[in-house]
Parts: structure tokens; sequence; C-alpha cells
């Protein structure tokens, strides 16, 4: 094919109910590396095959028609990648840059590891959602699961509902807004003070989320209480 | 306070290595309740294709429950033999001697159902004291079930399955990790008349459980964990509770790690644990309820596509039950 130019307009459709999985995901691949072809595609039928749309590394958009399975967008670098329907197990895990949007629910683990990009959720998130994140912003429109910032150690999670039982488990620097209720909060994480700043990382990751009819200052703010960075025998029983 | 052990189930299904018979920390597990007569009528064609899909989380061995044509009197007994020869005449000539009655075998594969005019119970314990060369693999007088070692694929094949008709059924594909791969330790497990339980998980603390139940009158027959947990649920319902209530004392009851299917004469449950390190997937539209481990099984279904898909919460019993006719 050789290099040509990346397409502005045109949409690259592939059927997943009449192409394999691993030559729609090689076809994207072959994008990386700014190598040229279309920027914008169509995936119809996933029927929630795994991995699809998994290790992207170009400033592509992907529109995926229907439900996906686990890892879908994993190790995404630059891509965005929309999915119309709902996600399984392992949603953007380890992502490192770009955007990843469900329109319906996800499985847990959503986001798990991920350092950086965006990963907005309109639906419900499950268990684990952001666990040992270490630097992705998540914004989820509903309620997550229990063990959700598990170990977080860098980012943002914006929850617009509910959030499961421990909440930030174990967790570093990372920061979790939470509107709704809260079932409890996990080892060494405390509510914090909402100060100016913090309601315009808040503002802002709405504003990016597209969730506009969302107040910022309804929002409380979770963290660590940074007390089980250091062994300290007195907290054995925490670890 | 969380164990930090919990961050490696978060990120998967890890081996677990410390099992009994049958530990399992893959498996696939599928369960489809018919809504209306077009799904009833064509139950084992989205069975097999069900079960197809769950192949790579379980290619050692695969089991179904189908529920079906309910007899109108007397009982209904699956029975397996390992041998392909085996005379099911002669076992039922035995079976009409003792009880007055019993119909020509319908024998798939290694597996033959057989009506007899006796009440379910008397004619399994029957079988267990007299036929001691076949196995009892259900009794009642909806259930069927079918288990076999190979892949989901050619189990679905040598059983005939797109032939079957039913109102509800629940399918089992194993992975065995560690244990043998025999047709006995193959699910779907009964311990009760027309109960059946398929699950993916591992229990820890079934061999205390298993004691406590042989005392209030349970029998076992497999060493194996699951079986412990069918048995739990037929020991609840004979005590008389429901079987949304003895699924929520379960959650007390049962230790381990479990994603659970339970099928009954004209139910169909489903519960996770509070942990929820086992996947399921629920999926509703007017002719059909379904369950899977992964949503791929269920996308073979008619109409999946415009389905209410939801992930059942942890630790909350979903049960749907046919109406009294």
């Amino acid at each position: 094919m050789g290099a040509r130019a990346v397409s502005e307009t045109a949409v690259e459709v592939v059927d997943l109910a009449t192409t394999p999985l691993r030559e729609v995901n090689q076809r994207l691949h072959d994008l990386a590396g700014g190598a040229g072809g279309p920027a914008r595609w169509r995936v119809l039928n996933p029927r929630g095959a795994h991995a699809v749309a998994c290790g992207l590394d170009a400033e592509i958009e992907v529109e995926i028609e229907g439900h996906v399975g686990y890892y879908c967008a994993g190790m995404n670098q630059l891509a965005s990648v929309h999915v119309h329907g709902s996600a399984s197990t392992g949603l953007a895990e380890n992502m490192m840059s770009g955007t990843v949007v469900v329109e319906g629910s996800v499985s847990q683990s959503a986001g798990a590891s991920a350092h950086g990009g965006l990963l907005v959720v309109h639906g419900d998130a499950a268990a684990r959602c952001g666990i040992s994140m270490k630097g992705v912003e998540i914004v989820v429109r509903g309620s997550v699961g229990h063990l959700s910032g598990f170990m977080a150690q860098s980012g943002c999670l914006v929850v617009c509902g509910d959030a499961g039982e421990a909440l930030g488990d174990s967790l570093y620097e990372a920061r979790m807004y939470v509107r709704g209720d809260v079932a409890g909060l996990g080892a060494d994480c405390v509510e914090k003070e909402l100060r100016a700043e913090h309601l315009a990382q808040v503002s802002d990751l709405l504003e990016r989320a597209g969730f506009d009819d969302v107040d910022p200052a309804s929002f409380r703010r979770y963290g660590s209480a940074r007390s089980l960075y250091n062994f300290h025998v007195d907290n054995a029983g925490a670890y | 306070m969380l164990d930090t052990r919990g961050s490696g189930l978060a990120y998967g299904e890890i081996l677990h290595t410390t099992g009994e018979e049958s530990s399992r920390a893959m498996c696939g597990i599928v369960g489809l309740f018919a809504k209306s007569s077009a799904i009833e009528e064509r139950l084992g064609d989205h069975l097999a294709a069900m079960l197809a899909q769950m192949s790579a989380r379980g290619p050692d061995s695969a089991g179904v429950a189908v529920y079906r044509d309910p007899v109108p009197s007397g009982s209904k007994l699956t029975l397996y033999s390992r041998d392909p020869l085996y005379d099911w005449e002669a076992v039922r000539r035995l079976l009409a001697g003792a009880f007055g009655g019993a119909s020509v075998p319908s024998v798939r594969a290694s597996h033959a159902v057989l009506l007899v005019e006796a009440d379910a119970a008397d004619a399994e314990a029957w079988v267990r004291q007299h036929a001691t060369d076949v196995r009892v693999m259900s009794a009642g007088s909806v259930i069927e079930i079918y288990k076999e070692v190979g892949r989901p694929e050619l189990f679905s094949a040598d059983f005939s399955l797109t032939d079957f008709h039913g109102t509800h059924a629940l399918g089992h594909t194993r992975m065995a990790t560690e244990s043998r791969v025999t047709t006995e330790g193959s699910h779907p497990f009964s311990t009760g008349l027309d109960l059946c339980l398929v699950h993916n998980g591992s229990l820890s603390n079934h061999n205390r459980l298993r004691r406590t139940l042989q005392r209030e009158g349970i029998e076992f027959h497999t060493e194996n964990d699951t079986e412990v947990a069918a048995g739990y649920l037929a020991w609840k319902l004979r005590e008389g509770v429901s079987l949304e209530q003895a699924l929520e004392d379960g959650i007390e009851d049962l230790d381990g790690f479990y994603t659970f299917a339970v099928g009954t004469a004209d139910g169909f449950a489903v519960l996770r644990d509070p942990i929820a390190c086992k996947p399921a997937v629920l999926a509703e539209t007017e002719d059909w309820v379904a369950m899977a481990s992964e949503y791929h099984a269920i996308a073979v279904l008619p109409g999946a596509d415009d389905a209410r898909v939801w992930e059942p919460e942890p630790g909350i019993v979903y049960v749907w039950e046919k109406a009294p006719v």
C-alpha cells in the first residue's frame, strides 16, 4: 500500500461478522507511527468479541457499533475509541493516552493500571474501576462497584452516582470525586476538603466528558490519608 | 479492610491451586429461560450455540440440564453408563419389575432417560442400590442431565442437542486445571429432585459443609465442591424455604468465589459471590432470559442486539420462575 496521507473524511467500515478480528486489529496497528491510512473507522458486529481495537497507537477515531468483550481499547495510545454499547472486563486497561468513551455500562477493572488518557462511561462501572490507576482520568456518569480505585497511584476518578464498598482502598495519590453515596471507604482513604482547584478539575473533566448538566459543586473529594506509605507495626492489620 | 491479594484476582481469573477434585479457574456457564413458545421449540439449538461460544473457557467436558416434557405421573431418571453397548432394556425390565412400570429408554450417546411409575426419590434410591453399574445423573419429573468429556461442540453433536425443546436449560463447559477429566466430575450437578447447579469458581469450606449436610441426610456421590453447593440448596429447599431465600442464605454459608446458575422444575436463578471475581452477564428480551460467563455466548441468541444487557450485581440473587399453569 505504501505511505499515504491520512484521509480526513472517508470512514473505513469493517464488519466483524465477515472479517476476522485479528485482521481488523492488524489493520489498525498498521497505522502506528504515522504510517498513513484511514483516520476514521467504524467496526460493525463486535458481538462481545474480546480485544477489539486493542493496542492502537495512532491518532484515529474508531466507532464500535455494539457490545464488546474483554480488554477493548487496552493499551490505547493517541486513538479515540467510542463504544456504542457496553464493555466487559478490562476496558482501556493500561491506556497511555487518547480517549475511550462507552455509551453503555462496563464490567470490572475498567481503566486498570492506565497511565493516561480520558475514559468516559455513560452508564455504570462495575467493581474495581480504576484499580491501580497511574494517571488516567476516568469519568463515570452512573455508579461504580466495590474496590474502585484500589491502590490507585495517580490520576482522577469522577463518579456522578454512588460508589461501592472499599472505595480507594490502599490508594496513593489519585483523586476521587463522588457525587452520590459511598458505601464505605477502603483502608487509608479519607474524605478531603473540596477546594477551588478541585472544583476546577471536576468542572474541566465533566466538560470534557460532555456531562454539562452535572453540578461540579455537588461532589465530595476523597484521597489518601498517607498513613500506610511506610510500614508501621501499628498498621500491620491494614496491609 | 481488604487483603492485597485481591489485586491479583482483579485482573482476571488466577489459577486456583489448592482445590479438590475439580477446581475450575475458568469454565463457562450458560443458562436460557424461554418466555415464548418459539424459544421453547428451539431451546436445544440455542443452548448448543451458547455452549459452543464457551468452548474456549472449558474445552475438557461439557454438560447440560434441560427442563422439558414433565411426566404426568411417576418420575423421570437420567442414567449414565461408561459402556457404549450397555443393555438399557435390562435396567428397564428390572425397574418395571420393582415398580410395575417403566418406559422404553430414550438413549442419547452414553445416557438414557427412563420414565418410571414410582416416586422419583424411590426410583433413584432403587437404581443406586440395584443397578450399581450405572450412575444417576438426575431424578425428578422434568429435569434431564447429560454430561460428557470432550469439546462442547462434539458434545452437542453426540447428544443431538439441537433436537431438544424445553422450558429452560443450563449448560457448563469445564476447564479442569489439576484433576481428572471425567464424566462424573463434569457439571451440572444434581443432588435434589429436579434441581441442578452449574458453577464457575471454587468453594473453600465444602468439606466441613458436606459433613454437616450428610448429617441432615443429603447424599453426595463425588468429592466435588460444586456438588456440595447443589446439596446445600437441596437441603434448604427441603426445609421449605424459597429458591431465592436458599441462595441468600448461601451467601453466608458458602465460603469461596463463585458464579452459580441454578435450575429448578419451574425456575432459574443466578448468584455471584460478594467479591465477584467470576464473570457473569445477564440479558433479557420479550422472548427469553439468558445468562452466560461472557456476552458473546448471548450474542448468538435471536434479538440479542436489542436485549437489555446487564452485569448481575455481587451478592444479589436473580430469580425467574414460570407462572403456575
